[in-house]
Order: structure tokens, then C-alpha cells, then sequence
């Protein structure tokens, strides 16, 4: 190593203890902020699995959630609602023999095992490593074998031509899409729109959060809460959690 | 059978350009349709997000299985040794590309993005079974090339019988794979069976016989060509073999599920009180697809009863195509035992659907189109026996 360079390295290390030194004043508090959002060149990590904790008891009559899904991701209606797509929904269930009713949200449940990801010919339905269930809008051809395949009807055809559309946002006539959990707000380290307006407007039922992270709320609830996943019969291990179901 | 001798068609009457006419218009009111559909988007058809295999996908899986049964003509000459069936080889190889042309043509003109083939070409996931059809549907039509080059070029006649083996291997593999697109959709109740795989080998069996034997007799007939009672008989009763497994098949999938508590509700919706699946099912699947070309064909011996019984092998087909794909979808996906549920999706309740003009119109134009390149393929190379007399095959049936 030439001394030239080997003083470039020692300066580094240097200017790099400073700043440290700096920023950190004391354990756990800072004086200049860690981002937490991801940079847009930093790849999602399986080290995270996002989730969602739905607690259906508190689930009002209501669907803030779904106007701001709609809203937040450019789903306008045409009033068509058998072609219209829809992300997320509200689903009222009625027990058949003692009556109780009860309603709640259901949109892509993020599955570990995603079968949409499973059957879809081209790749296009894929997961990331953050455990977020997408369709890429450039390789998908259309086919809809990933709605055959979906056990919870959360994926909508684009029967038409879409106008309004937000940046952040592709949507496409005859490609398939669905619930992207607001990655594009999860990746700036915001929480999906859709749990955002039930927390505001709402019954405050939904939780968002790393169901890796020990030191997560959803992470603790699903510890030590009882909670369950539709249709866990199929094993998908969905990243969606319901409790009072 | 050295001395069988093949001869094209002639393909210069006034009633030859009118039926290449007829069906080249159907043709085009396929692409008319499919043009629209790509322009407009699928909300002009009956499809919904409910419903996202309509009648399009009727009848291009019905093609693509009638396709793979088609071929079996030929194997029964070439794999099976069965002398008899040799002058009907070549039709039948011809006929397992035509179909499956038509076939394929419906399915991919039914893209939301037709125009993103090449993706589908250029990107697989290969733990799809959908990739893999494709490349199953692609080599079918390489293998029945080589296959029909075989029997065509006198010096590569001694080749037949392999490269019969290797089409009829991957015949059983490809129609594997395309009653696997539903055997594999485990979270559909009337999908999700491995019963699933060979009920489509058995559907393609029957589905592509019959329409064999309708092309033979018309083609005989039409072209002044002999066609002796043998040949037929051996088709008649083959023919009612393969009507009678699938029957056999569909009775075993039910009774399964009849015995299964958790698929009670299925059942209940296919045999009793689907409407109009349920019609399709017993009068159209079991009695005309079934029980009276049983009829015809052992009961009695007229060629018009077997024209007809093939006839209705072919609608009682379309119609049980009809009642898995769609059916399968209108009825209500499980997601909350004991559970009424209802919601904006139409979660909990049977999906309408109607099939539109442009979804039929698609659908008979793949038709049309394998019909077609069926007639212009008779009319350019030699794929028709001079004769079917009785003596020109009897010696080989004795």
C-alpha cells in the first residue's frame, strides 16, 4: 500500500468516528435522524415481512379503508361493479345458524406461498423479498390464471382502458393487479393507506408492521394475542392476520 | 399396407370455394371480435372479475383436447400396430395440428395483452404448468410434423412407429398438463383433483374422435371417395369405448366428492340446484354428450346414426367444457365456513355470466379456423386415401 493512499484511509476512518461521534450523543438518541425509508436503489430484504393485524371486532360499519385504497392508488369506479376493479373490499359475514354478523376488509393477504405466484406463466406475479405479493405490469400478458388461482378473490382484471392514474401507481388495460400493500408508501416508511384511514376515520382495527421485527407492535400482538388467517387450511402462511374471526 | 394409395383433393368446385368462403368469414369474424376485445377491453364480453375464463377459453380447451385425442387414430396404426387404421393416419395427424392451431389461436387472442406474446415466449416460471404447456403445445406441433414427415417420405417409413411412440407419449403428457391447469387450482373446490389429468386424456380421446370421424365422412363423401362399413365399424365401436370411460370418469369425480362432507355444497350446486349448469350437466354433458350417442352407436349400425352420435359427443363436450371452466368459477369460492357472507365483489353468491357475440364469435372462429386449414391442407398435400372400400382395407382388418 502506498503512503498516499494509506493516509486517504486513516483520514476516513477518521472523519467517519467524528461522525459518529457526532450524530450519536447517546444510546438511542441521535442528532441527526437515521432515514428510515428505504433509498430507491436499496433492494427490499427478507429480513422484513410485512403484514397487516385486523382486528375484526373493532371493525366498523364503515369503509374508510376502502376509499382511501381507491384514492391512494388511482382504482376509480366506472359503475360497473362486476368488471371495476377493486383492491380491497368489505366483506359482511352473517353465521349461518346463530346469526352473528360481523364485516371486515379483505384485499391480498401477502402469502409466503403465493399461488397467483405459483401459476402465473411469465413471472409477472412475483413476491418480493419483503414478503409483498406484485404483479409487474410490463411481463404481465393478461391471462388471468393468477385470479383462478387466488383463494381469496383479490385480484381484479383491468377490464378498460384507466385514466387518472397516480406516478406511483401502473395500472393497465388486461393486465392483472391487486393490493401492493401501498409499497410505494411502505418503501418511503409510511404505513398503507388503507390502515392510515382506519386509524384516522375508521374503528382503528388495522396494524401495520414487520411481523419479523421483536420490537414491532404486530410483531408482540401476534405474539401473545390469538389470531387467525383465512383459509389457513391451505398453509400460504398469509402475511394478512385477522383477530376475532 | 404398402399399396394404399393417397390422393389431395381436387379442391376446384364451386362447393369446395364456398366452404373455404364460409369458413374463412368466420375466421374473420373471430379476428373482428378479438380486435374489439383488445381495443375496448374485455367489459364488452360477458367476463367479469368473477367470471375471467369465458367462453373463449370453452372452446379453446375443447379444441386443444380434441386435438391430443385426434392423433390417436395414427397411434392406434403406428404404436398399436393396428393395420386397419393406416390409410387414417395422415387425417389424423393433420387434424391433431389443425385443432390445435385453432385452439391456440383462441386462447392467446384472448389475452388482455395479445400483442405481449413474445413476453410469454421469452419469460417462463417454470413451477407454472401454464409454462410448460407452453412449450407442451409448441413441441406438439414439431413431434406431429416429424411424425407426419414420417409417413409421407416412403424412406423415412421405417421411423413411423418411433416417432408415433414419441407423439403419443407427449399426447398423454400435454393433455396431462391442460387438465392440470384445473387439477392444480387448489383453492377451487370444483378444480383441485388430480381425477382431473386423466378425465382430460379420457375427454380427448372421445371429443377427438368424433370430430375424426366427421371430417372422414365428410371428406369421403364430399370427394366421391369410398369409405367401406369396416373402417367405420371399428371407429363406432372405439368411439363408444371412449364415450362410456369419460362417462365413467365423471361418475367416479362425483361420487368422490358426494362422499366428501366438505364438498356437499359443491355437488349440490352441479347435480341439483346450479340452474343452468346444472341443466348443462344432465342434458347436455350426461344425456346428449353420453347416454344417446351410447345409443346410436351400439344400438344401431346406420352411418347417420354414428355421424350423429359424434355430432353429440362434440356438444355434450362443449358443454361439459362449459360447466368445468365456467361452472367452476360461478360457484362461490370458500373462504368463511358456515359463514353467509356477501359484499361488493359478489363474494358468497353464484357469478353471472352471459357469453357475449364476441366472446362465441372468437370461439367459433378458432373453429373455423382449424376447419379450414384442415380443408386447404387435403386440397395441397395427400393426406386422403384414394379409397376406404371395404376391399382395399380388408385384407388388413381380416
Amino acid at each position: 500500500m502506498n503512503p498516499d493512499r494509506r493516509q486517504f484511509l486513516g483520514w476516513g476512518a477518521a472523519a467517519a468516528a467524528g461522525a459518529a461521534a457526532v450524530t450519536t450523543l447517546a444510546p438511542g438518541f441521535r442528532l441527526i435522524e437515521l432515514a428510515q425509508a428505504r433509498s430507491p436503489q436499496e433492494a427490499a430484504s427478507a429480513l422484513q415481512r410485512w403484514g397487516l393485524l385486523i382486528d375484526i371486532t373493532k371493525c366498523a360499519d364503515c369503509d374508510a379503508c376502502v376509499t382511501a385504497c381507491h384514492e391512494e392508488n388511482g382504482v376509480a369506479s366506472l359503475g360497473r361493479p362486476e368488471t371495476d376493479a377493486q383492491w380491497i373490499r368489505k366483506v359482511n359475514l352473517r353465521d349461518q345458524r346463530t346469526g352473528y354478523a360481523q364485516t371486515l376488509p379483505l384485499m391480498c393477504q401477502h402469502c409466503e406461498h403465493p399461488p397467483c405466484v405459483d401459476v402465473c406463466p411469465t413471472g409477472a406475479s412475483f413476491k418480493r423479498d419483503d414478503g409483498i405479493v406484485l404483479v409487474d405490469k410490463h411481463t404481465c400478458i393478461g391471462c388471468r390464471y393468477c385470479v383462478m388461482a387466488c383463494p381469496y378473490g383479490a385480484r381484479s382484471f383491468v377490464h378498460e382502458a384507466v385514466s387518472g392514474q397516480k406516478a406511483d401507481v401502473p395500472r393497465g388495460k388486461g393486465t392483472v393487479e391487486s393490493c401492493t400493500l401501498c409499497v410505494h408508501r411502505v418503501d418511503r416508511g409510511e404505513s398503507p393507506a388503507c390502515v392510515e384511514a382506519c386509524n384516522k376515520d375508521g374503528g382503528k382495527a388495522m396494524l401495520f408492521g414487520d411481523l419479523n421485527d421483536a420490537s414491532a407492535e404486530i410483531h408482540g400482538r401476534l405474539k401473545s394475542e390469538p389470531s387467525s388467517q383465512i383459509r389457513a387450511d391451505l398453509a400460504l402462511n398469509t402475511g394478512v392476520r385477522y383477530q376475532g374471526l | 399396407m404398402a399399396s394404399v394409395q393417397y390422393r389431395e383433393i381436387d379442391g376446384r368446385s364451386g362447393a369446395y370455394r364456398a366452404l373455404l368462403g364460409a369458413l374463412g368469414a368466420l375466421v374473420l369474424a373471430g379476428l373482428g371480435a378479438a380486435w374489439s376485445m383488445e381495443h375496448q377491453g374485455h367489459h364488452i364480453t360477458g367476463m367479469t372479475n368473477r367470471i375471467v375464463w369465458g367462453t373463449p377459453h370453452v372452446f379453446a380447451v375443447f379444441l386443444i383436447v380434441a386435438a391430443s385425442g385426434a392423433l390417436n387414430v395414427a397411434s392406434v396404426a403406428s404404436v398399436f400396430g393396428r393395420e386397419l387404421y393406416q390409410p387414417l393416419a395422415r387425417l389424423s395427424g393433420l387434424l391433431a395440428l389443425t385443432l390445435l392451431a385453432g385452439g391456440l389461436a383462441v386462447l392467446v387472442l384472448d389475452l388482455g395483452r395479445p400483442d405481449r406474446l413474445i413476453v410469454a415466449m421469452t419469460h417462463y416460471n417454470f413451477k407454472s404448468i401454464f409454462a410448460w404447456n407452453i412449450f407442451l403445445y409448441t413441441g406438439f406441433f414439431a413431434v406431429v410434423a416429424l411424425y407426419l414427415w414420417t409417413m409421407f417420405e416412403r424412406r423415412m417409413n421405417r421411423h413411423t412407429k418411433p416417432a408415433g411412440l414419441v407423439a403419443f407419449l407427449w399426447r398423454l403428457v400435454l393433455t396431462t398438463g391442460t387438465g392440470s391447469i384445473f387439477g392444480f387450482l387448489v383453492a377451487r373446490e370444483p378444480y383441485a383433483s388430480a381425477l382431473l389429468a386423466p378425465l382430460f386424456i379420457v375427454m380427448s380421446f372421445s371429443f377427438g374422435l368424433a370430430v375424426f370421424v366427421l371430417v372422414l365422412m365428410a371428406a369421403c363423401k364430399w370427394t366421391g371417395r369410398a369409405l367401406g362399413d369396416v373402417v367405420l365399424n371399428r371407429l363406432r365401436n372405439l368411439l363408444g369405448v371412449f364415450v362410456a370411460t369419460v362417462l365413467y370418469f365423471v361418475a367416479v369425480h362425483h361420487l368422490t366428492n358426494l362422499y366428501i362432507a366438505r364438498q356437499h355444497d359443491v355437488e349440490r350446486f352441479f347435480l341439483w340446484e346450479g340452474g343452468i349448469y346444472t341443466a348443462l350437466f344432465w342434458l347436455g354433458q350426461v344425456l346428449i354428450g353420453g347416454i344417446v350417442p351410447l345409443a346410436l352407436l351400439f344400438g344401431t349400425s346406420s352411418r347417420r346414426a354414428l355421424a350423429a352420435a359424434a355430432a353429440c359427443v362434440i356438444l355434450g363436450g362443449l358443454a361439459q367444457v362449459y360447466v368445468l371452466i365456467i361452472g367452476g368459477q360461478a360457484y362461490p369460492q370458500l373462504m368463511f365456513p358456515e359463514k353467509e357472507v356477501a359484499s361488493s365483489f359478489f363474494d358468497g353468491v353464484v357469478a353471472a355470466y352471459a357469453p357475449s357475440l364476441p366472446e362465441v364469435a372468437l370461439g367459433v372462429g378458432g373453429v373455423a379456423l382449424a376447419l379450414a386449414l384442415t380443408v386447404v391442407a387435403l386440397k395441397v398435400l395427400p393426406f386422403l386415401p384414394k379409397s376406404l372400400a371395404d376391399g382395399d382395407v380388408g385384407s388388413a382388418a381380416a
